[in-house]
């Protein structure tokens, strides 16, 4: 995210408050985030990260992108598997096109060939719903309602909201993933949303 | 023999007329009648004067030489002249016929050594025949060259006669020599002949005992061998009666057992000290004895005459003993059987050396045969006896362990059934104890618990030294702290000696390791007891334990000689010494000690109440453990020290015990009971897949994932605990969970199969449960969800989640 010449100084102000905040949350004992004070300049930042982190994630799950599973996801990494949410996060995005790719070629065939179609949108209902993207999943759900009447309209339209809502969720999804990274090189840890 | 005389007689009488013939004419040259019987008396014998009158008539027509015939001396008396013509053809006739004969006859007989004499004599008889034939013409008018011839035969006849003589006298001695060589030859045959016949005889006889010998030989039984042996001596000798006296059961006397003719010998007996018994006892031999010896007297005398010789022959009644390994039966202490052989009465028959030395052959084999029944006999009774034995032997056996489940099953009824009432018993009245109760109560109820005590220690130690008899009691191993068990008795004993007012100490080395393997509760037990034996028999001053590890200098205490512990690698054994300043024992009564139920307190300490099995019990426990206890005491009023070594074993490491397995633990999460839990799971979506993955290791799991039926089936294995699949895609599911049953039929440790789906009607419950499935779990599914399931599922193999 590139950091406009004009926020700057909101920022530094903001992470004057946040270290003025910190001080009083760490006298109260709150625990759960650990605060570097090594660098002042970069603490801010990382806090701010983190912050933004944690914004987005909770804006996502409010918008329906992503749903419990998501945090579950979460729960499983640990020193062990470092990189477990994304990895599976990277496979459900190759599945994703895959999918939608077949999806789209079996609506180009004619007759249309619903039972296939069907087949393809389970999968794709079924890794959406282990990963967490509950609106993908969602309409993954009306698409087989659709399969099954067999309503070739309704299909086509169905697909072109997957293919709408899949390509959000990517972005939302990179997006977290970079401020994440960002965070662990600058040494910080993930917040976990409890 | 006749015709040789009559020969002889004629060759005499004819030599002798030839000789008076010649005779005469030699007396008378001058030709004379000759008498005329002289003539008649030699018709049959060739010879005539005439030839000689012949010969002087030749010589004298020789000297005259008037004319060439010649005539005879005198006028021709006609019947004269033909009977002498007569006469003189038969005499040649008859001598030319003899040597014929002659020869035909010895080229008939083989042999004939004189073939020489033959020759000569036939010449002889030939030339007197010739002579007499020549004579014939003589008796007319003849030629010269008849007078010729007629001499010429005379001259010849005259040589070889007087040859023949000459030879004769040679001859004759050696005819008549082959004649008496003759005559001994044919005695000699004769004799042979006899001995042959009984050499023939004596063969048959030899023959007849082989056969009898076979007879008694084949059969091991008794009765057979001696009926055929009398049978077959019967048939042999041809006797009249046959029998066997054996000795009666005292020895002194013969009872009549076995006889040829008659079938049930009525039982005679005869005493055994008669004087002709005892001389066939005496000798080996068969010997001739009086038919009216007493055994000899079976059967009333039914000939007229003589009753046939009787002879009896002992035979000897072998035992094994008798055979001893260097020499031949010893003839000291023997029974004899008397057998007694009859001839047949009448019959002038005599006892022949080689019947009797028949009838000795067959006793000895009858000896032989007989005490090889009796060995027989003898084995196959012990034989008997030996299975009898065995079967009395096992019915013992099988009641002894009757008897012992008999106790073993009262005791187990009884452990039970003697504690229970016990136990009641002590606890109201220890509870009773705590109640109000007046002092006269009070020690009442004291003495009820106290007795109440004894008797369960006394009903506990019965029980367990009952079952250390029997060698059912087995040690329990693990690890302890040793060091805490003394301190445990230390405790226990330390109220009873406070009041007893006895000091106690404890002694532990330092080089006596804290924790150790073995029975902690026995050997608190052992410990316990020789301590609160010490302490019992103790009035006053101290008692002292010590503890610490046996060391090899320690083993080799004479005290204890056959005892060598051989301390190894993982085992030490501990020795422990209680000292007490008691009563003490004398040191004669210490074996009893260890008995059960011995007691050898005097009175005063009887009070201590003591079953007696404590000691008992703990030698037991100690040698159980591998070890020993002893008692010294330097007498009454010394004390006494009990010592005892049991073996324990070393832990491996000091804090290790035999924990429970340990999870592993991953991150900060603790996962309950899952470690290595082995999991299948079967998805054919990858995202969902590793999804399930990624929280079963979580959880601890060592997962295995597998994204096809096919590959399902093929991995799937014992191994696995849980199967997770998917049955969101169709059926496929369904008939994976049941191909999986049917590779695991009847097997109680198959995987439990459960089924993940998104699905949310009855429909797949019902398919899930159908298909027979363990359990169904609702997609999405959180980590604690998950654990929730583990858990429930391992425990109660089956999990079906409310829909």
């Amino acid at each position: 995210m590139k950091i406009v010449k004009g926020q700057l100084n909101f920022i530094v102000l903001l992470h004057v408050s946040e270290i003025w905040i910190h001080k009083h949350m760490y006298v109260a004992g709150k625990t759960g985030r650990s605060v570097q004070i090594l660098f002042p300049l970069s603490s801010l930042k990382l806090t701010t990260w983190q912050r933004q982190l944690r914004d987005h994630q909770a804006s996502m799950i409010r918008e329906g992108f992503l749903d419990d599973q998501f945090i579950q996801l979460q729960k499983l990494q640990d020193e062990s598997t470092p990189d477990f949410v994304i990895e599976v996060i990277t496979m459900f995005f190759d599945d994703s096109e895959n999918l939608l790719n077949n999806m789209k070629r079996a609506l180009e065939q004619s007759p249309v060939d619903f039972r296939q179609l069907d087949a393809h949108v389970h999968q794709y209902k079924g890794s959406s719903a282990s990963v967490g993207a509950a609106r993908v999943k969602n309409v993954c759900a009306s698409f087989r309602n659709f399969c099954d009447t067999q309503n070739l309209e309704g299909c086509v339209r169905c697909l072109q909201q997957l293919q709408h809502e899949y390509s959000l969720l990517k972005n939302n999804l990179q997006h977290l993933f970079r401020l994440q990274q960002q965070i662990q090189a600058a040494g910080g840890s993930i917040p976990t949303i409890e | 023999m006749e015709m040789q005389l009559t020969v002889t007689c004629f060759s005499f009488s004819h030599f002798y007329c030839l000789l008076c013939h010649h005779l005469v004419s030699f007396l008378h040259p001058t030709p004379t009648h000759p008498p005329n019987h002289i003539k008649g008396l030699a018709s049959l014998v060739d010879c005539s004067y005439v030839k000689e009158e012949e010969s002087a008539k030749v010589v004298q027509s020789i000297t005259m030489e008037s004319c060439n015939c010649i005539e005879p001396q005198w006028p021709a008396d006609e019947l004269l002249m033909k009977y002498q013509y007569i006469s003189d053809f038969f005499i040649a006739l008859a001598y030319f016929s003899i040597p014929l004969e002659l020869i035909y006859f010895v080229k008939k007989s083989a042999v004939f050594p004189y073939r020489w004499v033959l020759v000569q004599f036939g010449a002889f008889i030939v030339l007197c025949g010739a002579t007499h034939l020549i004579n014939l013409w003589t008796f007319t008018m003849h030629t010269r060259t008849v007078a010729i011839v007629m001499t010429t035969a005379k001259v010849l006849t005259a040589v070889v006669s007087c040859a023949t003589a000459l030879m004769l006298v040679h001859i004759i001695p050696d005819l008549l020599s082959v004649k008496t060589r003759e005559l001994f030859l044919k005695n000699k045959a004769a004799e042979l002949d006899r001995e042959m016949g009984l050499i023939r005889t004596q063969e048959e006889t030899g023959r007849h005992v082989r056969m009898l010998t076979h007879e008694i030989r084949s059969t091991l039984d008794r009765h057979t061998i001696l009926k055929t042996t009398l049978v077959e001596l019967g048939r042999t000798l041809g006797l009249e009666e046959c029998a066997l006296w054996m000795p009666t059961r005292t020895g002194l006397e013969l009872q009549l057992s076995y006889t040829l003719r008659q079938h049930n010998p009525v039982g005679y007996t005869v005493p055994i000290h008669h004087p002709v018994i005892n001389q066939v006892f005496s000798s080996n031999r068969a010997v001739k004895i009086s038919p009216n010896c007493p055994v000899a007297r079976l059967r009333p005398h039914s000939g007229k005459f003589l009753p046939g010789e009787v002879v009896a022959v002992r035979v000897p009644l072998l035992h094994l003993s008798n055979f001893q390994i260097y020499d031949w039966p010893e003839v000291s202490t023997r029974n004899y059987a008397l057998m007694v052989l009859m001839l047949p009465s009448d019959s002038a028959r005599q006892w022949h050396v080689h019947e009797l030395e028949l009838v000795e052959v067959v006793a000895d084999q009858v000896a032989v045969a007989l005490s090889h029944a009796a060995i027989l006999e003898e084995s196959m009774r012990a034989r008997d006896m030996l299975m009898e034995q065995n079967i009395a032997l096992d019915l013992a056996r099988r009641e002894a362990e009757t008897a012992i489940r008999a106790r073993n099953d009262f005791l187990a009824v009884m452990n039970h059934e003697m504690r229970t009432p016990m136990h009641a018993i002590i606890a109201l009245s220890s509870l009773l104890q705590e109640t109000e109760l007046t002092a006269e109560q009070r020690l009442m109820v004291e003495t009820i618990l106290k007795s109440s005590n004894l008797l369960a220690t006394l009903i506990n130690d019965v029980l367990d030294l009952s079952r250390l008899e029997d060698g059912s009691l087995q040690l329990e191993e693990s690890t302890f702290n040793l060091h805490s068990v003394f301190k445990e008795v230390l405790n226990l004993i330390k109220p009873i000696a406070s009041v007893k007012k006895l000091s106690l100490t404890l002694q532990i080395a330092a080089d006596l390791p804290v924790y150790a393997i073995g029975d902690e509760k026995r050997l608190t037990q052992t410990i316990l007891n020789v301590v609160g034996n010490a302490v019992k028999f103790s009035k006053e001053g101290n008692v002292s334990i010590t503890a610490f590890v046996a060391k090899p200098e320690s083993f080799k205490d004479a005290r204890i000689p056959d005892f060598l512990p051989v301390p190894s690698d993982g085992h030490f054994y501990l020795q422990v010494q209680v000292k007490d300043s008691g009563a003490g024992i004398n040191p004669q009564d210490i074996p009893k000690l260890f008995t059960k139920f011995a007691q050898n307190q005097t009175l005063a300490t009887r009070n201590a109440a003591g079953s007696g099995l404590g000691l008992a019990i703990c030698k037991r426990f100690v040698n159980l453990m591998e070890g020993q206890i002893w008692i010294e005491s330097e007498g009454t009023g010394k004390g006494c020290t009990v010592t005892f070594m049991v073996k324990l074993g070393i832990p491996d490491r000091p804090n290790e015990s035999k924990l429970p397995y340990a999870p592993k633990v991953q991150g900060n999460h603790v996962s309950k009971n899952f470690a290595g839990l082995k999991v299948l799971v079967m998805d054919d979506n990858g995202v969902s897949r590793t999804v399930t993955k990624g929280l079963l290791m979580h959880l601890g799991c060592d997962v295995t994932t597998v994204s096809s039926s096919e590959e399902c089936l093929r991995v799937v294995s014992l191994e696995h605990k849980v199967v997770f699949m998917d049955v969101c895609t169709g059926l496929d599911g369904y008939e994976l969970a049941v191909r999986i049953h049917e590779k695991f039929t009847k097997r109680l440790d198959r995987p439990l199969i459960v089924a993940l789906t998104g699905n949310t009607n009855k429909v797949t419950k019902e398919n899930c449960m159908r298909v027979g499935m363990n359990g169904l779990v609702l997609k999405p599914v959180s980590v604690d969800k998950m654990r929730g399931v583990l858990s429930e599922l391992l425990e109660r193999r089956v999990l079906f989640e409310t829909i």
